[in-house]
């Protein structure tokens, strides 16, 4: 066992893991973050992306050893009193079909948006391209993105 | 799936993991990002006894303008890679095709140097780094050694990287003056491997083409160069036309494969088309 200590949504946590243990299965079954989900478990589908030091990153393809010292936030981390901003977008425009996708999706779009404030719907499916649907209902993802992006601008 | 069972190190500086790495036999690993490691570990098509993570050693990371060549250590993110504005002016062709690697979460966290040494024949960055005649910097228990590209390159998954070595750093020229560069690839699906992918830097003088280097992506069991398309295009003038015409050679020397992405003869077509249309837009035709 290797101890690591980790931020997680705001949280230090001292813990000991197996180094084989993946980020998004520390998240899930010694934090309690299940709002972070495995989908593909192959890197493809992003449905597990966290914030890993700001960054997004797929957390089954992080050893949790290699997020020693790190700071990660989950979708679970990302509402204060209010939904964020991203979150109340994909409410509003219905951004999703079985929701399966939909933390993963939400992670990458405030990564995205932290980058880009202003992208145009092109920038928008590119910077999603490591994020799977397969309800395949991007139409609506994108249109909540792009909604998340204007009502940040106004401050919201 | 849940990895086997290793153990794991996180030496401090090169030394120590090279002590790390011999100490741990020939099962032992480097890992830096992960992002090719992870999947392998996953599926248990790799199962090393020791992981050495050089992901925190100082001296692999980060870019240096070195005047005429610039020196990137292997641990280097691709995202610092292609948002560097020394990458951006002098290695522009690497920037960009860094862009392509993969999708934003897996560019956050993988590595320039991991993807040289992992060797898949489909990543981007080997070609590139074929085309612009790059040099590794390779440290072992013997010491420090330099590689160039045309020599990394071994075999199917498999570089010049012994065991108990470690990829330290790639330094890679300058272009200079009327260089133009432009990387080419083609998948079928947001963010897949390439099928094929071209890698072009092109030198115009006068309205003619006076020297190209082309560097081929999962057209062999490792990058190639288009040797018979650069000597072709060499005093060639600057038109589709001609550029298209010179091209026609680019599957000459490679050994595409047959897979479920493309068959042999699709992949040969695809690399006159994409050669043509690299050089082409290399060279401002």
């Amino acid at each position: 066992m290797t101890k690591v200590s980790i931020t997680v949504d705001g949280v230090l946590h001292e813990s000991e893991v197996e180094p084989r243990t993946l980020l998004v299965h520390y998240l899930r079954e010694q934090i309690g973050k299940v709002g972070t989900v495995v989908g593909c478990d192959t890197s493809s589908c992003g449905a597990c992306t966290i914030l890993l030091d700001g960054r997004s990153a797929k957390s089954c393809s992080v050893l949790a050893v290699q997020a020693d010292g790190s700071s990660v936030t989950t979708i679970e981390g990302l509402a204060g009193e209010e939904w964020h901003p991203v979150q109340a977008a994909f409410k509003e425009c219905h951004g999703l079909q079985c929701g399966y996708c939909t933390p993963g999706m939400v992670m990458s779009a405030v990564d995205l948006l932290g980058e880009n404030p202003n992208p145009t719907e092109a920038e928008i499916r590119e910077g999603l391209e490591g994020n799977l649907c397969r309800c395949t209902g991007y139409h609506n993802i994108v249109k909540s993105v792009a909604l998340a992006a204007q009502n940040m601008k106004g401050g919201k | 799936m849940i990895p086997s069972t290793f153990d794991y190190v996180r030496p401090k500086s090169v030394d120590e993991a090279i002590a790390a790495l011999t100490a741990g036999g020939e099962d032992s690993k480097v890992i830096t990002g992960g992002q090719s490691m992870l999947p392998l570990l996953r599926l248990r098509m790799a199962a090393p006894s020791v992981l050495v993570d050089c992901a925190r050693i100082d001296e692999m990371k980060g870019i240096k303008d070195n005047g005429d060549s610039v020196t990137i250590g292997a641990a280097t993110t691709h995202l610092d890679v292609m948002s560097s504005d020394i990458v951006k002016s002098h290695v522009k062709l690497l920037a960009d095709a860094t862009a392509t690697v993969a999708d934003p979460q897996v560019r956050h966290r993988g590595t320039f140097g991991g993807a040289l040494a992992h060797g898949d024949p489909a990543g981007d960055l080997p070609a590139v780094a074929l085309a612009l005649d790059a040099t590794m910097e390779i440290a072992g228990p013997k010491g420090r050694r330099q590689v160039a590209a045309k020599d990394f390159f071994v075999d199917y998954f498999t570089t010049a990287v012994g065991p108990d070595e470690i990829l330290v750093s790639i330094t890679i020229p300058k272009l200079g003056k009327g260089w133009g560069t432009c990387y080419e690839k083609f998948n079928r699906t947001a963010n897949g491997w390439a099928i094929v992918g071209v890698a072009a830097a092109v030198k115009v003088e006068g309205g003619k083409i006076a020297e190209a280097r082309i560097g081929l992506t999962n057209c062999a069991a490792v990058p190639v160069r288009a040797s018979s398309v650069e000597s072709a295009l060499t005093g060639v003038a600057v038109s589709a036309t001609e550029i298209e015409a010179a091209s026609q050679s680019a599957a000459d020397g490679t050994r595409a494969t047959t897979d479920l992405g493309a068959d042999k003869e699709y992949r040969e077509h695809l690399m006159r088309v994409l050669t043509a249309r690299a050089v082409s837009c290399a060279a401002g035709a």
